[in-house]
């Protein structure tokens, strides 16, 4: 039970996109087709889960003072083991991703998760956080690249759709009809949920890589996140 | 004269028509979040400006003298963002202690910059387009002061953003992505703006 919570929060509750609003970036750049996003969404979930994993396994080992690049040289390393597999097997997904599969290093998702749950949790937990928190992210992908990819350039997963195809608004594949969608998005969650999130502010107090950038961020950062834990 | 020339061209495409945060969603987290107030903006996009021209006078020379001559260009995403990180806490200890004046203007964006993606993606994109030492630098200069551009730009909309009364679920970040999406929207003006002036 506690198990199969852990797993589906970061589905639904705390979705890490359109919930917790982190890793922004991938989210709004690569979301112009539905194969780049499912790509980026799985490859973001590997490294995910392989970081949450050795994070949670050396919890005991990593002293505190030099934890944060710790995590990220292990960060580090796992992307650079699923850019080559991807380079080697899947070169197409691998252009079209372009700098984005390096930048899953600085996904606030990522040294989030590893922060904030995996350095206090054991290491099936951690991997089931992080699965959580991977599909929820590869859903948030997935439902964002379809909209703009049916409405902007009327086809899906390449399929061209018959009538669409013929009045697509391209706008919606460039670069304002990014934030246009994303905004929508967050804007729906937030009249589904009753609003009980709009008063989150988007930027340091609600990165958890706030702990980087001194105490004051970072304390008030993990009282949100126990708040959210806690509900 | 020739060099001059691409220089500018490098110059203008990375502030105007390829803006990191406008059109190649780089930086995100900053631009939403510390574009609140026009002196904090300001303050961020010097800092990141800075740090950018830092870290890629360090990271264009590791890539070329050290990693590439010995087959370790696979190594660039781990060495660069070690690179990046330790060279912000080296600076940040350095103003504090002799410049204090510039570190309290600058010093509490300097740690945020660290996982700013735009950061990485400067250096990296410096080494997969193939520029040359000094190329590099001005486009990481470029790059920096659109950032810049952008946050000024978007503080001033958004200075105007909290006297307006959207829909309620709109409050808050749906409403500030949507105006980032017409500032975004206004920047296509400077698509063309490249090949128009150094045809």
């Amino acid at each position: 039970m506690g198990k199969l919570q852990n797993f589906l929060k970061g589905i639904i509750k705390e979705n890490p996109v359109l919930v917790l609003v982190l890793g922004t970036c991938p989210t709004l750049a690569i979301t112009t087709s539905v194969m780049n996003a499912l790509g980026m969404g799985v490859a973001a979930t590997a490294v995910l889960l392989c970081s949450n994993m050795a994070v949670s396994a050396l919890r005991k080992v990593i002293p505190d003072q030099v934890r944060i690049p710790c995590y990220i040289v292990l960060i580090a390393g796992f992307v650079t083991m699923v850019e080559m597999i991807m380079h080697a097997f899947v070169p197409d997904l691998y252009e079209a991703l372009g700098i984005f599969l390096s930048l899953i290093v600085v996904n606030c998702i990522i040294l989030g998760r590893a922060e904030m749950y995996a350095s206090k949790n054991t290491v099936i937990d951690s991997a089931l956080d992080a699965l959580g928190m991977g599909v929820g992210f590869t859903l948030a992908l997935f439902i964002m690249a379809s909209i703009r990819e049916i409405i902007g350039a009327g086809s899906w997963c390449g399929i061209a759709i018959p009538f669409l195809a013929d009045v697509k608004i391209s706008i919606l594949t460039l670069a304002p009809g990014g934030f246009f969608v994303f905004g929508c998005l967050i804007a729906l969650v937030n009249k589904l949920t009753g609003n009980k999130s709009s008063k989150k502010e988007m930027g340091c107090a609600g990165c958890p890589s706030a702990a980087l950038c001194g105490k004051k961020e970072s304390s008030e950062c993990n009282k949100k996140e126990t708040e959210g834990g806690e509900q | 004269m020739e060099m001059l020339r691409s220089f500018a061209i490098i110059l203008m495409t990375s502030v105007l028509v390829n803006n990191y945060v406008l059109s190649k969603f780089l930086g995100i987290c900053p631009f939403l979040g510390v574009s609140k107030k026009l002196n904090q903006a300001a303050g961020m996009g010097a800092a990141v400006i800075f740090v950018m021209l830092m870290s890629t006078a360090a990271t264009w020379p590791i890539q070329y003298y050290l990693l590439d001559p010995n087959g370790l260009g696979y190594m660039r995403t781990i060495v660069f963002i070690l690179v990046i990180a330790a060279l912000v806490q080296l600076v940040e200890i350095i103003l504090k202690k002799y410049l204090p004046a510039l570190h309290a203007s600058l010093g509490i964006y300097l740690p945020l910059i660290t996982t700013n993606c735009a950061v990485l993606g400067v250096t990296i994109n410096n080494i997969n387009d193939g520029y040359n030492f000094l190329e590099a630098m001005v486009n990481s200069l470029g790059v920096g002061l659109g950032f810049l551009l952008a946050m000024v730009l978007f503080a001033g909309v958004r200075s105007r953003l909290e006297e307006a009364n959207p829909p309620k679920s709109f409050r808050g970040l749906p409403i500030t992505l949507v105006s980032a999406s017409i500032v975004a929207l206004s920047f296509f003006g400077f698509a063309g703006l490249v090949d128009g002036l150094f045809a």
